[in-house]
């Protein structure tokens, strides 16, 4: 047993709880920090997309040093169908200023580093070691954790659970639901290496400049879903993912979804001749604002997608588990220089402090979107991307036919399978949710 | 089909790094005689393609190649048809990459 006691324990160290850890440490408290992984990151999985503004209020100059991979220029979205892709594409020069906006990263990789800066601040990390249990007084307050090393319970006054959408702890002392089948989607990826030149000619790219194609369409047979293809360094980030209840009433398979993805017209080419170095998997919390589980409890609160604080309209999620997990450790060093005891009394200011920010703000605005999205998947990722896809088509192609025929034409196979009165009614719950 | 589907995920995993612990499956299939429907969908559903049907027609379990995404713990500990718990510290799959 660990016979210190600490102000603080961080369980986890993705984003969510390096941040946490980082900020506490610099705060002059002592903190452990518990990751069941070699080192951190070695099991966490993301896109994976980095927030330069959320990092920058942690550290600072995190540019001179940190592994980033390319900063963003360009973002594509492609409406699919099974031969063609729509696509709107962004590129912008403006995206190549000093402190660039958003880069695309390796999470393994930025971890190890972000939690070089954790240790730096003071922190303890200790790795290799999975926090089984919170370690609860008798009125249930929780006084600490336990860990499968040998007489493993470690006591702090407050515990930060930054444990990951399959979070086991919180769920196991009765503090939150365990992740539903209809409000996580599983995500699968790919690691696909080809050497820089070839990437930077594929995706029209100088230097360190990056491209982000985002993908929705029939790629997901119908299921709430999209594919996503990140140009990394010597790289490519490919992956697509669903619905977790979409899996289970469809019986697609996660790896049968990605294949296709991988030999569709529009994305073999970008990964032709590519070597793929690793496969994996992750989930992501898809609930939104109505999936935010109690936020704080007596010696404890949860942060990241522990908490299901993840965007999904906007496909945010780090950046939100940073934030919460700063704005968290500075709600309990606040709470800790008045001389507080770590109660659900004091702790509300954590919860106070992140209704304030962003995070809660536009995980509100977008409360409706996900019940849309998952009851008309149908609609939103099967039919309408064929539709458009057709329109395209019969508007792009020159064959002699008169083209009010032409527009008769694509309104009728709009109206046939959608009706009159499901493309307004679609069209309006969409803009009602997007409000 | 099936089997050409099994070998691709199997080359997949392949190219993981896992540190398996022999004898200690993180994962554990209450014994059945009859596989209940959640159990059935992680035969398709799972990433890894940990679950397959045995002889007898009950779900089985292989947790070497997990990449530990919690799916059929969302899907199937609720029912009490799996237990499911992290694999010890430093143990289980080791992304390079993430």
């Amino acid at each position: 047993m660990i016979e210190e006691k600490f102000d603080a324990i961080v369980v986890g160290a993705g984003m969510a709880g390096n941040a946490a850890a980082l900020t506490l440490a610099e705060g002059g408290m002592k903190v452990l920090q518990l990751e069941r992984g070699e080192y951190s990151g070695s099991k966490n999985v993301q896109g994976a997309i980095l927030y330069a503004d959320m990092l920058e209020k942690l550290v600072p100059n995190f540019r001179e040093d940190a592994p980033l991979e390319r900063h963003l220029v360009e973002q594509r979205f492609w409406m699919m169908d099974d031969r063609s892709h729509t696509g709107l594409h962004y590129r912008s020069e403006d995206f190549n200023e000093d402190r660039p906006n958003r880069y695309t990263i390796i999470r393994a990789q930025f971890d190890k580093w972000f939690s070089q800066k954790v240790r730096e601040a003071g922190a303890t990390v200790l790795c290799e070691t999975t926090v089984t249990d919170l370690a609860q007084d008798s009125h249930g307050k929780v006084i600490g954790v336990r860990t499968d090393r040998r007489d493993g319970e470690i006591h702090a006054d407050i515990v930060v659970l930054a444990e990951g959408v399959n979070g086991m702890l919180g769920t196991r002392a009765g503090l939150r639901e365990r992740p539903k089948a209809e409000k996580v989607a599983l995500a699968v990826k790919e690691m696909h290496f080809l050497p820089r030149e070839i990437i930077e000619a594929r995706f029209n790219l100088k230097s360190d400049e990056g491209v982000v194609i985002e993908a929705v369409g029939t790629i997901s047979r119908g299921m709430t879903g999209m594919g996503f293809i990140y140009a990394n360094k010597e790289c490519i980030s490919l992956g697509i993912g669903c619905l977790v209840a979409d899996f289970q009433r469809t019986g697609e398979t996660p790896y049968g979804l990605l294949d296709r993805f991988k030999r569709h017209p529009s994305v073999a080419p970008l990964i032709e001749g590519s070597e793929v170095k690793e496969y994996s998997a992750h989930l992501i919390p898809e609930g939104g604002f109505k999936a935010i589980p109690q936020l704080y409890g007596d010696g404890w609160v949860v942060i990241g997608d522990a908490a299901q604080l993840n965007n999904t309209i906007h496909r945010e999620g780090s950046n939100l588990a940073m934030t919460s997990g700063r704005i968290a450790a500075e709600a309990i060093l606040q709470i800790k220089s008045r001389n507080q005891p770590m109660i659900p009394q004091y702790l509300a200011l954590y919860k106070k402090m992140l209704d304030d920010s962003f995070v809660i703000k536009d995980l509100r605005k977008y409360k409706d979107m996900p019940a849309l999205m998952h009851t008309r998947s149908q609609n939103f990722f099967l039919t309408y991307p064929q539709l458009v896809s057709k329109a395209m088509q019969n508007f792009l192609r020159v064959d002699g036919t008169p083209k009010i025929e032409k527009e008769k034409l694509t309104l009728r196979s709009f109206t046939s399978a959608r009706s009159r009165r499901g493309l307004f009614g679609d069209a309006f719950r969409l803009v009602r949710a997007w409000r | 089909m099936s089997i050409e589907l099994a070998m691709r995920v199997e080359d997949k995993l392949f190219n993981n790094r896992y540190l398996v612990d022999t004898g200690r499956p993180h994962i554990k299939v209450r014994p059945h005689a009859k596989p209940s429907p959640q159990l059935l969908s992680m035969l398709k559903a799972c990433p890894a393609r940990c679950y397959e049907l045995n002889e007898q027609g009950q779900v089985e379990a292989t947790v070497d190649g997990c990449i530990e995404c919690g799916t059929c713990r969302v899907v199937c500990e609720e029912s009490g048809d799996i237990e499911w718990s992290y694999p010890r510290g430093g143990y289980g799959v080791l992304f390079k990459f993430g």
